[in-house]
């Protein structure tokens, strides 16, 4: 139980049962698709940029807990941010959840993104967890072909 | 926490199988995952084998291990023997007429597409029909979509209800005189539907069309006697029997296989071979180019002897009275939603948790160290059918007790409690 509540902590359950910026954003200027057909997670990416800041950020989306949790926490984390800073702020997440950098989790920049450390347990949920970086990325590349973490 | 009854363990029914002996013989059950006992309700996509079945491929690999059907050695003479013997423990398995109708495949998907590839290409033309369900998994609907492509024939898809029932009025309306195949589940993987197969070989032969049986999931749970359902092809895998993954059968109608053309070519599928023109071996080699997968085949064998030795209407008898057990148990579970509820089914239950991913349940469950099998079990167009984009599966084998749908329903309501 104690390993699950590392995985499910109270943050993440919070995101996925009433996610934050949820919806569809009208005069989005940058939109992006994910989708692990495998799993059937879904995320919609939709930005409003001002000059090469995140003015916006809006996602729509269904599948498990984490993925929708971590979108949810996406949008909050890099509204307001240049590329540049949302960019470095996936490579520290992607760090926290791979392990390969021991000391990601207390990388400040992430807040409260450290509770995704959880998921580092659960190898075959990093896809799910990413899923919406990934698809923000492509948002920002103006990338028009679905994107996939599987 | 816990429901109560907890630590009251519900009778193990006391049928003809005794499941804590048989227990035994499989050791990948014999471990801990996660801290806890296993329980393996995963059978669907595989099952675990019993020690007889480890041992022929050991057997096979420390004693005969050698080509089949060339050498004159001893060791030769044995593997061929050995692999033969298998051939006519499936024939007998499946009630079929001759070991010339016993084709040993990889599994059941390249059953289908030893059909779709060798009498497909041979007798389906544009304009032609092939006749599915909705209910089919992606190996039994995918080689028939490449056929049509290649031909201009058209799939065509008998619908089901909201039960899980195929519509048999609707099938039967879509036979047809351009209706070249029916090919369709006998055990539906998603939804546990049994198919009422007689009823539709009879209804298909009225109209002289021929039909395919996919009885990857079939095979475990009920008997099968090829002649008294007179299908004209059956396949099914090994692995999902007890067996090694990697063999597979197809059986189909002598009749059939000596008309269609060789699926693949290669060694020991051809009596002799000039550059100016090759004759084809005779049935069943016609179709099993190349070095066949001689010791997956015998352990198929002892798989079969295995489950044979049990008794089939013992296994079935014992795995209906878990699937009512399971069933009565998680139907209390709030929000709970069965999907499947045919009156016909077996082993199988398909579920969806209001509020809960099932990707998610997956991996609470495997935190208690229960295996089931979480996602579209490639069945998309069920999903779509039934309007979920994944289930969480759990499916029994003879192994499976009532306490393990006790630890089952524990965590599932483990899985409420995170998700509140």
């Amino acid at each position: 139980m104690t390993d699950l509540r590392d995985l499910y902590q109270e943050v993440l359950l919070d995101h996925s049962k009433r996610p934050r910026n949820f919806g569809v954003l009208d005069d989005a200027d940058h939109t992006a698709v994910g989708h692990n057909p495998l799993c059937g997670d879904k995320v919609v990416i939709y930005l409003r940029m001002e000059g090469d800041r995140i003015a916006e950020i809006r996602f729509q989306g269904q599948g498990c807990a984490v993925s929708q949790a971590s979108a949810s926490m996406m949008t909050e984390s890099v509204k307001g941010k240049t590329r540049a800073e949302a960019e470095a702020l996936f490579e520290r997440f992607h760090e926290l959840l791979t392990g390969k950098e021991p000391d990601a989790a207390e990388a400040p920049e992430l807040g409260k993104l450290t509770i995704f450390a959880g998921v580092r347990k659960y190898p075959v949920r990093v896809k799910c967890a990413t899923l919406a970086w990934h698809t923000l990325r492509a948002a920002l590349e103006q990338k028009t072909e679905t994107v996939s973490t599987e | 926490m816990s429901p109560a009854g907890d630590s009251v363990c519900s009778p193990i029914p006391s049928r003809a199988l005794d499941v804590e002996r048989i227990r035994e013989d499989f050791p990948a059950l014999r471990q801990q995952v996660n801290g806890r006992p296993l329980v393996y309700l995963d059978n669907a996509a595989t099952t675990q084998k019993p020690r007889p079945v480890l041992d022929a491929l050991r057997r096979f690999y420390e004693e005969d291990c050698s080509n089949v059907h060339r050498g004159v050695h001893t060791l030769s003479q044995r593997a061929t023997e050995a692999y033969e013997r298998a051939r006519e423990l499936v024939r007998r398995f499946l009630n079929a007429r001759s070991e010339e109708e016993i084709i040993f495949v990889r599994g059941t998907t390249e059953a289908i597409n030893l059909v779709a590839h060798s009498f497909g290409r041979q007798r389906v033309r544009a304009g032609d029909e092939i006749l599915i369900s909705a209910m089919e998994h992606h190996s039994n609907i995918v080689p028939w979509q490449i056929l049509c492509e290649e031909t201009g024939a058209r799939l065509r898809v008998a619908p089901i209800n909201e039960e899980g029932e195929l519509l048999l009025e609707e099938f039967e309306r879509l036979l047809s005189a351009r209706t070249r195949l029916v090919a369709i589940t006998h055990l539906s993987n998603a939804l546990g539907t049994i198919v009422p197969v007689r009823e539709i070989v009879r209804l298909a032969h009225e109209r002289g069309i021929p039909v395919l049986l996919d009885g990857a999931q079939a095979v475990a749970h009920l008997r099968v006697d090829v002649q008294e359902l007179d299908c004209d092809f059956y396949a099914f895998s090994g692995h999902k029997l007890y067996g090694p993954t990697g063999i597979g059968v197809l059986y189909g109608k002598a009749e059939w296989l000596e008309a269609m053309p060789p699926y693949q070519g290669g060694g020991d599928m051809i009596s002799s071979v000039t550059f100016e023109k090759t004759i084809y071996n005779r049935l069943p080699y016609k179709f099993e180019a190349g070095t066949p997968h001689i010791a997956g085949a015998i352990g198929l064998g002892a798989a079969i002897e295995y489950v044979t030795a049990l008794g089939l209407e013992a296994i079935a008898a014992h795995e209906r009275d878990l699937l009512a057990y399971a069933t009565e148990a998680i139907s209390g579970i709030p929000g709970l939603r069965l999907i499947g509820t045919a009156r016909e089914k077996a082993s199988i239950l398909s579920f969806t948790l209001e509020g809960v991913h099932p990707h998610d349940i997956g991996t609470i469950l495997d935190q208690e160290g229960i295996a089931i099998r979480a996602g579209h079990h490639c069945a998309q167009p069920v999903m779509e059918r039934f309007g979920v984009p994944a289930t969480a599966r759990v499916s029994f084998a003879l192994y499976n007790t009532r306490a393990e749908v006790d630890a089952l329903v524990r965590a599932l309501e483990k899985v409420r409690e995170v998700f509140g």
